[in-house]
């Protein structure tokens, strides 16, 4: 079975002076994938997902992304991603409307085109009484489901979502989780950390970075089969409670 | 006499939002209780309005028996609080943040060591170091240790373990079940779900009201249909499938498997369900009865 490769890092490296963030990692993540990046705080994520975005030069080791590569392209890779994460979204002081043609705008999409998406998009978020509403007086489901929405406006071949469903409440988490499939439905590749072991498992494949190496990756089946556990949960702890590293 | 008492107690900001509508529960002494629900529930509120940081529109309430109003001064010299936002000096090595915080109590570190040893000794060997410069789970630690060495009879935690990874959560739920043992009420927030079931009891919390008080274990026995975990192998299509489904009441994705309730018990309505799957095409298909988790229940509660 051919399948296209839209993420590839070989030996992947960053380093920070002595410390080693991100240590030779190297995988490959499919078009349409759901890919699940977990790992312990301080295992060297946020690292990894820097230098995939196109925003941290690597130290050594290749990788491309969509096709581009992160030292000589990396304005294209921003070009061609989607990101959100928990953190940074919205602007909260403008309106629905605003923010996605702000967005819009940024990803170069053209006026009418923009448009039109815009009135598409309010549509099937059912926000249509809330578009002139300042999106920091929406629930923060909505926000967080606008916020998705807009990092995959331009059609990104890949969308990273880092920790996309922290504190939002279980209904609308499994919400979020129905755009994340509907986006992969449409051939999005999705790029997905979470502390929620019971989202790893709706992840096609998953990596477990520990200590800033890749030490496991597979699908979630065969990750307990291999670690003789009946949850994620349990796999997680196995993998991560040697980590020496703490916190970050 | 309960450790903490809040009576019918509502908060509005300026802005005009309500983010604490009449709540009221009580936490006896000794006992260790959670606050469990997502951002904006009003967990945070409930805190400071219970640290005397900010004061209720209505209701009344008190924490070892001071009034949250008349005795703020009392209350403030009796608990512990760490708040849900890394608070603590950030220019300040570890040892003079906790120096610093002994010395407003009018105490000193080695006065209440015995309390904090067992947490202290794993960031020790960085007290010289900048609060600000540590890592985010020994910040943690040092947060609890500043918030702790004054003894306090009541520890108000908000959100101790959000964006933790699940083992460091693990560790934490270790140190706070020492410290109930010896003696302290806390009174913990979490957004994580399986966290509540390593509580006493709990208030399921969602937009300014709470949902539910009791134990753990009750509120799982109250779950009002018999629960079912399901399994196929294309689990997306699976759910979308269940819902069409006229027997299936409801129906939401649970990790490996899907939950579902249905409507109306009858005698064959797993095999008959199973049956109906199998047609559309659904292969390798599990269905067993389990019982409720606490998250069932909020989706539940949610869901009215």
């Amino acid at each position: 079975m051919q399948q296209e490769i839209v993420i590839s890092a070989h030996n992947l490296t960053k380093k920070f002076g002595d410390f080693v963030a991100t240590n030779q990692i190297t995988f490959e993540v499919y078009a349409g994938e759901i890919f699940g990046f977990l790992g312990a705080n301080g295992a060297g994520k946020t690292t990894a997902m820097k230098m995939l975005c196109g925003l941290s030069t690597p130290s050594s080791g290749e990788a491309t992304i969509a096709g581009f590569d992160v030292y000589k392209e990396p304005d294209k890779i921003k070009q061609n991603i989607g990101y959100m994460s928990q953190k940074f979204s919205l602007y909260e002081d403008l309106t629905v409307a605003e923010n996605i043609q702000f967005f819009g705008g940024i990803y170069g999409l053209k006026s009418k085109e923009l448009k039109a998406k815009t009135k598409e998009l309010i549509e099937t978020l059912g926000l249509t009484n809330e578009a002139h509403k300042l999106v920091g007086s929406l629930p923060i489901g909505w926000k967080q489901k606008l916020a998705f929405s807009v990092a995959i406006i331009h059609e990104p071949k890949i969308v990273f979502l880092d920790e996309p469903t922290g504190g939002v409440d279980p209904l609308t988490r499994r919400q979020f989780w129905d755009l994340i499939y509907a986006a992969s439905d449409r051939g999005i590749t999705i790029f997905v950390t979470t502390h929620y072991m019971d989202e790893a498992e709706y992840c096609d494949r998953i990596s477990m970075m520990v200590d800033g190496y890749i030490k496991a990756l597979d699908s979630p089946e065969n990750l307990k089969k291999a670690h003789g556990a009946s949850t994620m949960d349990e796999v997680f702890f196995n993998l991560a409670r040697g980590a020496q590293r703490q916190g970050d | 006499m309960p450790a903490v008492v809040l009576n019918k107690i509502s908060k509005r900001y300026e802005k005009g939002h309500l983010a604490v509508d009449e709540a009221s529960f009580s936490v006896e002494e000794g006992e260790l209780f959670g606050l469990i629900g997502p951002d904006g529930a009003g967990k945070t509120s409930i805190f400071r309005i219970l640290t005397t940081l900010l004061l209720a529109n209505s209701g009344h309430g008190s924490v070892m028996g001071f009034d949250l109003e008349k005795d703020f001064k009392k209350i403030r010299e009796t608990v512990g609080y760490m708040p849900g936002k890394f608070s603590l000096y950030p220019d300040l090595s570890v040892e003079e943040n906790l120096n610093f915080f002994a010395t407003l109590f009018n105490t000193s570190i080695s006065e209440n060591y015995d309390l904090i040893k067992d947490i202290y000794i794993q960031i020790e060997p960085f007290k010289k170091r900048r609060a600000g410069k540590l890592s985010g789970g020994m910040k943690q630690k040092l947060a609890l240790c500043c918030a702790l060495i004054h003894r306090p009879t009541v520890l108000f935690l908000d959100e101790p373990t959000t964006g933790v990874d699940s083992v460091s959560r693990k560790e934490f739920w270790e140190m706070l079940k020492r410290l109930k043992n010896q003696g302290i009420t806390i009174l913990v927030s979490t957004p994580y779900m399986d966290e509540a079931t390593l509580c006493e009891r709990i208030a399921l919390m969602q937009d300014g009201k709470i949902l539910s008080i009791d134990e753990p274990k009750n509120i799982i026995a109250e779950y009002p249909d018999p629960l079912f975990a399901i399994k196929a192998v294309r689990m997306s299509d699976l759910l979308k499938d269940l819902r069409q489904q006229d027997a299936v009441k409801s129906c939401f994705s649970f990790g490996e498997y899907h939950h579902i309730s249905f409507k109306n018990a009858t005698q064959n309505q797993t095999q008959n369900l199973v049956d109906k799957l199998s047609v559309l095409g659904h292969a390798k298909l599990e269905i067993k009865i389990i019982e409720a988790s606490i998250e069932d229940c909020f989706i539940n509660l949610l869901s009215k």
